[in-house]
């Protein structure tokens, strides 16, 4: 599952025609880690981790990873951000979204 | 006290956007900056001499238990508290550059180069992988919106979109690889992890995740085929940036590397000999692909980018040696170039300033009228070409003591003389007009004179805040050196690289004769290379020899071709061949 959501990233990645359709498919490549993440952490009948109205000994699942997926998506706000305003003003200097024509450098 | 290098510059980047609407005056930023830096520097300076402490720092005193950890760490030693003190030394260097440089810039210079130097730090120190990923990003979005400054360009926008993209899906794959270690270990810490991989035999999913979390890694120090980023980046990043892309960031790639192996999975892993040479043939090839970019290239800038990628190749070989002195000579090779290079940028950066252009057929000649500057750029281009003293030849001379392989050596020594040579033809070309002008290649030079708008109007002289960061980098090069040549200061590196591997140094790292006689050869060398590539149309052996080679070259624009698909797709491929190897050699 994780593999697959990793490898249609990839491949959208490298197959994109349009910056912005790049940019969402590296979200894509993203995802796949906050899935592995709460994978990794998953117990087979495991509680939501807040001990407050339940008992401290109750079968839980693992809160580590939650806050590691957190952190990923505040990460993942920022580069997207930032990355879809790059692509703004590529749309601004180049007059297109094609990555194959966005080459002011080549060699 | 061992917070503060990251907390510090933290604070300031902060405070300099909240008083954003009453501080307008520009003086006030260049000063926080620098002062924020400077300080950075001396606490790191002094965190790398402090011998009374283990080395481990706990946030909050959240020590670990029974052997399992709960808080964060910071780990400090001398080789990545040296690291880190290199860059914000560089920092402090490029912000009194900057003093007078840039024509009108806004908060946001001052506060992205604080939180990019907060990451550097914290990457450096971070005793945890899940934190030392985090510092990652934030330097690396620092870096991306660097590269970006000044988005009014096409270039700019260009490469940090290239530099972005393929960091981040290097990035990710690192966290995927984080991910599979904790689920397999239950466990963040460095060394919690070290201890349970070295408990148990090895398996397949902790050799996917060492090569998943060195995937990221790799790309951030440009080895071959995950490099192609670096070039499109380094050319277009506001020069001072520059110095401290090519200077420390991309080293900090290849300081992760050291790290994850040799504290999180080396000892667990085994086949120390071939996982060795896996990282010597990588290193090997980075080195020459770099050289040969160099060679051809004609803007200035992307030139010393590809020297960076052939020097970081150079590095990696010296950490693949998994030998105490091969880490130490790739530890002072670090510093020595971080010095010279950084000085090479911030001199490419005033001739921009002076000169408009950064375009080496243009400005054939014209750079006469910078003179000082011409001085130090030929001086920092002899030490980028392991000329004794500088601290680059010791640094290559205990690489190549520790490998022992003549054939090693050679490359290595060639890939030197071909990179720095095509530097030290820029310096003959542009500052004292040597040779005969190259032909105007059409393409790079627009690209080169693209270079505008980004330095002051006063144009008439080098101000001092300019001249001097530059000779002080150039003299810091030599001094890495000169110190480095003193028993004491090499034994205590040497025993610094052997701590940081957990194993015991076997041999000395001295001054030998072969080093210095390398070192001149190298210098020597390069001289000869660059008068070759200013000279070459009169002499007929060379124009016989140039001509098919130059066709040859065009090649090569196939594979830099600056279209993100085809960079992630080498990265992938890069990523599938190291996984098949690595397979090969654990199963």
């Amino acid at each position: 599952m994780v593999a697959w959501i990793l490898a249609v990233g990839l491949h959208g990645i490298v197959t994109s025609r349009d910056l912005i359709h790049q940019i969402i498919c590296l979200v894509v490549v993203q995802s796949s880690t906050y899935v592995l993440l709460l994978g990794v952490g998953y117990v087979t009948g495991g509680v939501a981790p807040y001990f407050y109205d339940i008992s401290q000994r109750a079968k839980a699942v693992d809160p580590v990873v939650q806050a590691l997926t957190l952190t990923d998506i505040v990460v993942e706000a920022a580069v997207t951000a930032l990355l879809l305003s790059f692509a703004v003003q590529a749309h601004k200097r180049f007059g297109t979204l094609d990555p194959h024509e966005l080459v002011e450098f080549r060699g | 006290m061992p917070s503060l290098p990251v907390v510090v510059p933290l604070i300031a980047a902060a405070l300099l956007l909240a008083a954003r609407p009453l501080a307008t005056y520009r003086r006030t930023l260049d000063l926080v900056a620098v002062g924020t830096s400077g300080a950075v520097a001396l606490i790191l300076g002094f965190l790398i001499f402090r011998t009374d402490h283990s080395g481990s720092y706990w946030f909050a005193g959240f020590h670990p238990a029974h052997g399992i950890a709960v808080g964060i760490e910071f780990t400090i030693g001398p080789l990545n508290a040296g690291l880190a003190c290199l860059g914000a030394t560089g920092m402090t260097a490029v912000m009194v550059f900057s003093w007078r440089y840039f024509t009108q810039v806004g908060t946001y210079f001052h506060v992205l180069m604080l939180t990019f130097l907060a990451g550097m730090t914290g990457f450096c120190l971070a005793g945890d992988v899940f934190d030392m990923f985090v510092w990652f990003e934030l330097m690396g979005v620092s870096a991306y919106a660097l590269t970006a400054y000044r988005p009014e360009e096409r270039g700019p926008v260009q490469g940090a979109l290239n530099f972005a993209i393929t960091n981040s899906v290097g990035a990710y794959l690192t966290l995927t690889g984080i991910a599979l270690i904790y689920g397999r270990t239950g466990a963040l810490n460095m060394a919690q992890i070290g201890a349970w991989v070295d408990r148990h035999p090895p398996s397949g999913l902790v050799t996917i995740s060492f090569l998943l979390i060195i995937t990221g890694l790799l790309v951030k120090s440009a080895i071959v085929p995950f490099h192609f980023w670096l070039a499109d980046a380094h050319a277009v990043a506001p020069t001072p940036v520059c110095v401290l892309f090519s200077g420390v960031m991309v080293e900090l790639g290849l300081y992760g590397i050291a790290r994850m192996y040799w504290s999180v999975f080396g000892p667990g892993l085994g086949h120390r000999a071939a996982v060795g040479h896996v990282f010597l043939a990588l290193g090997v090839l980075t080195a020459v692909v770099g050289a040969l970019y160099c060679f051809r290239e004609r803007h200035v800038k992307r030139l010393l980018a590809f020297s960076t990628i052939s020097h970081a190749g150079v590095f990696l070989a010296g950490f693949a040696l998994l030998s105490p002195l091969g880490l130490a000579g790739a530890a002072l090779y670090v510093a020595g170039h971080a010095f010279v290079k950084g000085a090479l940028f911030l001199g490419a950066g005033i001739v921009l300033h002076r000169l408009r252009s950064v375009n080496e057929t243009w400005l054939h000649g014209r750079g006469r009228k910078l003179p000082v500057t011409g001085v130090l750029f030929t001086a920092a281009a002899l030490g980028l070409a392991d000329l004794p003293p500088f601290g680059t030849f010791l640094g290559k001379g205990w690489i190549d003591d520790a490998a022992e392989a003549p054939a090693v050596t050679l490359i290595l020594l060639a890939c030197t003389i071909v990179s720095a040579g095509s530097v030290l033809r820029v310096a003959g070309g542009v500052f004292y007009g040597l040779g005969d002008p190259p032909r105007e290649d059409e393409r790079m030079a627009a690209e080169a004179n693209e270079e505008t708008g980004e330095t002051d109007t006063a144009r008439q002289r080098t101000p001092l805040s300019m001249l001097a960061p530059l000779a002080l980098l150039t003299v810091a090069g030599l001094a890495v050196g000169i110190t480095a040549m003193d028993p004491h200061a090499s034994d205590a590196l040497l025993a610094a690289a052997a701590q940081f591997q957990g194993q015991p140094a076997v041999k000395p790292a001295d001054v030998t004769v072969s080093s210095v006689v390398t070192g001149v050869a190298s210098a020597g060398g390069a001289v000869a290379v660059g008068l070759a590539g200013l000279y070459w149309r009169r002499l007929p052996v060379l124009r016989s020899l140039y001509e098919p080679g130059a066709r040859g070259l065009g090649l090569a624009d196939r594979f830099q071709s600056g279209v993100i698909n085809d960079y992630v797709t080498w990265a992938i491929a890069g990523l599938a061949c190291l996984g098949g190897v690595l397979a090969a050699i654990i199963r």
